[in-house]
């Protein structure tokens, strides 16, 4: 899991409606996967992150070379450290935890895991029955 | 890359080991999925440097940045297939019916998606994905669906104020997969879906 991934994960138990991002991080085990430098594509995604949440998670892993705001003028040094910290910096092992519920996810190699039992769950998407699907040959 | 070039490439992406009989595992074939994202990329561009997000992913053979699945063996799977091709994919293990992803709006452009049919006691799933979808794509979803369901999916689309365009009408191989098929393999009409959000 990259940072920019984990800006978009969010608790999702039922009734856990504050404070539920971002997920804090824990016992992480991280390794730098190297690719191509794409400064336009990275400009394009800044506008959409949350730089607080990135920031704080940033230093809860041990990375504290980013500054407190996004600065506005951008140069290329700049964006090449944001590159590596987003997209070349992996999260291999680890847990994030809910800093209103304290619910924790796992990271396993490198995969968020996000499922909630059933209890935990927000209600079930309302099924149209309405819904004409053909029964299958079995 | 041409279309040819992109299917034929595709034709060494892993397949499940054990498919799960209710979650529809049924693999998106190198035929169907090439022409998928061949379709998206070069008739309207919504590929190259776009956030493209695969939901339901499977073994990945959709899969371009964001993939995600409820099952973490088929993630496995599709993980290493992206490395063999070299694709960066991010992956996320979740329930695509009870996660309400609420901070992935904006956050991703293209949804390019084989959702389950919904024919194995799950009816509806198809659309709870497709819904989904079209919650969090800024731009356009492409999907596939059974053709039978293409007056009532035409409708909704309506009534979720999207363009609908069907792109093409596909068969879908099924091979003889579970035990309970009789047949070598069946062929199930499908619509090659593009929905595009109304400004």
């Amino acid at each position: 899991m990259r940072l920019v991934v984990h800006n978009m994960l969010q608790c999702h138990v039922k009734g856990c409606d504050s404070n539920n991002f971002p997920l804090r991080l824990f016992d992480v085990e991280l390794e730098i996967h190297e690719i191509e430098f794409n400064p336009q594509f990275l400009q394009s995604l800044l506008p959409k992150l949350d730089w607080n949440a990135f920031i704080s998670t940033a230093n809860q892993i041990g990375i504290t070379s980013l500054p407190q705001a996004l600065p506005e003028e951008i140069d290329e040094d700049f964006l090449k450290n944001l590159h590596r910290i987003l997209f070349e910096t992996h999260i291999m092992q680890g847990k994030m935890v809910c800093s209103n519920c304290s619910h924790e996810y796992p990271i396993k190699e490198g995969i968020p895991n996000m499922l909630l039992n059933e209890e935990e769950a927000e209600e079930e998407a309302e099924v149209e029955a309405e819904v004409e699907t053909e029964a299958e040959e079995d | 890359m041409r279309l040819k070039e992109l299917e034929s490439s595709l034709q060494d992406v892993a397949v499940f080991d054990k498919p799960k009989f209710k979650l529809e595992q049924y693999c998106t074939s190198p035929h169907l999925a090439a022409r998928m994202l061949f379709t998206a990329h070069s008739n309207y561009d919504d590929i190259e440097s776009k956030t493209v997000a695969d939901f339901g992913c499977g073994c990945g053979i959709l899969s371009y940045n964001l993939a995600l699945d409820i099952d973490s063996s088929a993630l496995c799977i599709a993980q290493k297939n992206c490395s063999n091709y070299d694709v960066d994919v991010d992956f996320v293990l979740t329930d695509l019916t009870l996660d309400p992803l609420r901070r992935w709006t904006d956050n991703v452009d293209t949804i390019v998606m084989n959702p389950p049919f919904g024919t194995k006691n799950n009816k509806g799933i198809d659309m709870i994905f497709l819904k989904k979808a079209l919650e969090i794509a800024t731009t356009s979803v492409y999907s596939l669906h059974k053709s039978s369901t293409r007056e009532y999916i035409l409708k909704k689309a309506q009534a979720w104020n999207v363009e609908c365009e069907v792109l093409a009408e596909l068969k879908f191989d099924v091979p003889m997969m579970y035990k309970f098929h009789k047949k070598k393999s069946v062929d199930i009409n499908v619509d090659f879906l593009r929905f595009e959000k109304k400004e």
